[in-house]
């Protein structure tokens, strides 16, 4: 059983953050609305204050480490440009999808939009968790500042959406390639 | 749009916390939303900046545009952040100002949107 560099950085930025990032936010949903709704109790313990903060620290780590992997790992592959007289175009995944009209939009929509789309959610979690550190309880006392906290999680969730559906679909039709191979089991070939 | 109070610390008792450091925060990210669609578009639109904007080259210009939004989320912040750390604020004008920003930092990722004044996709 082996993997290529390439395979195991995409599958890194793709599940390892990109995933978890997407996952945790329905815990932290649950919590910022528990915490913040009307009616929540008043005195929330420092335990649980602690835990939603460490736990949305986490997000914002996992966030800026699907951007940073994803800009400045994976995409120097994907817009790889193929040597002149190279045809063969399996390892250049945006030339590959811009050879056919059948698939050009899948970068030109999809890849485009992921690329810029993606950037907004690092930086609105990033406001997220620092908004509900700071504030704490008291962000009960301050409705709008609880609706522009959750209007950004929502943001940066669908930010995530947005970069995490195009990039399964990219991945299909022209996953990233290449790269030296790490044996994980076995004796490889 | 303020009021003055008095200034806090990061764990000063929540109570006393005025909404201005929170206000600048949310604000700060419209604005750094606002700054990647502007400049998604922007580079698209007019080839010299997105030359500009290759900051380094396995990368090209998403290199460029992402790190300068992310110097004007980061300014914006520290500066409002200033303005703001004592004062009370009208919290939903800066949440509709703030909306309008990440509202403009998603239309301005979309190609399609793009097509519309460019008219080359």
């Amino acid at each position: 059983m082996e993997i290529t560099t390439h395979d195991f950085w995409t599958v890194l930025h793709g599940m390892g953050f990109g995933a978890l990032f997407m996952l945790a936010f329905s815990g932290a949903f649950a919590e910022l609305y528990r915490m913040s709704a009307p009616g929540a109790p008043s005195q929330v313990s420092t335990r649980e204050q602690t835990l939603l903060g460490v736990y949305l620290a986490a997000m914002v780590i996992l966030a800026w480490l699907t951007v940073l992997t994803g800009t400045y790992q994976i995409y120097p592959w994907y817009r790889a440009v193929p040597p002149a007289g190279v045809t063969e175009l399996a390892e250049y995944p945006r030339r590959l999808l811009l050879s056919s009209g059948k698939t050009s939009e899948w970068h030109n929509i999809g890849m485009e939009w992921k690329e810029h789309a993606a950037w907004l959610a690092p930086i609105a979690i990033t406001m997220v968790a620092y908004v509900t550190m700071k504030y704490r309880r008291a962000i009960i006392q301050h409705r709008n500042m609880r609706i522009g906290v959750l209007g950004f999680a929502v943001a940066a969730f669908v930010a995530t959406g947005i970069a995490g559906a195009f990039g399964a679909f990219l991945n299909k039709y022209a996953p990233i390639r290449g790269g030296s191979v790490i044996i994980l089991m076995g004796e490889g070939k | 749009m303020s009021a003055s109070q008095n200034p806090v610390g990061f764990g000063e008792p929540v109570e006393k916390i005025p909404n201005g450091p929170g206000a600048a925060a949310i604000l700060a990210a419209g604005i750094g939303c606002a700054a990647v669609g502007i400049l998604a578009f922007a580079a698209e639109a007019w080839r010299p900046l997105a030359n500009l904007l290759n900051f380094y080259g396995p990368v090209g210009p998403l290199s460029g545009k992402t790190t300068v939004a992310v110097i004007v989320w980061l300014v914006a912040w520290f500066v409002l952040s200033r303005v703001w750390r004592a004062k009370a604020v009208a919290m939903d004008k800066v949440n509709l100002a703030a909306f309008v920003l990440l509202g403009i930092g998603f239309l301005l990722t979309f190609p399609p949107f793009w097509a519309l004044f460019l008219g080359h996709r």
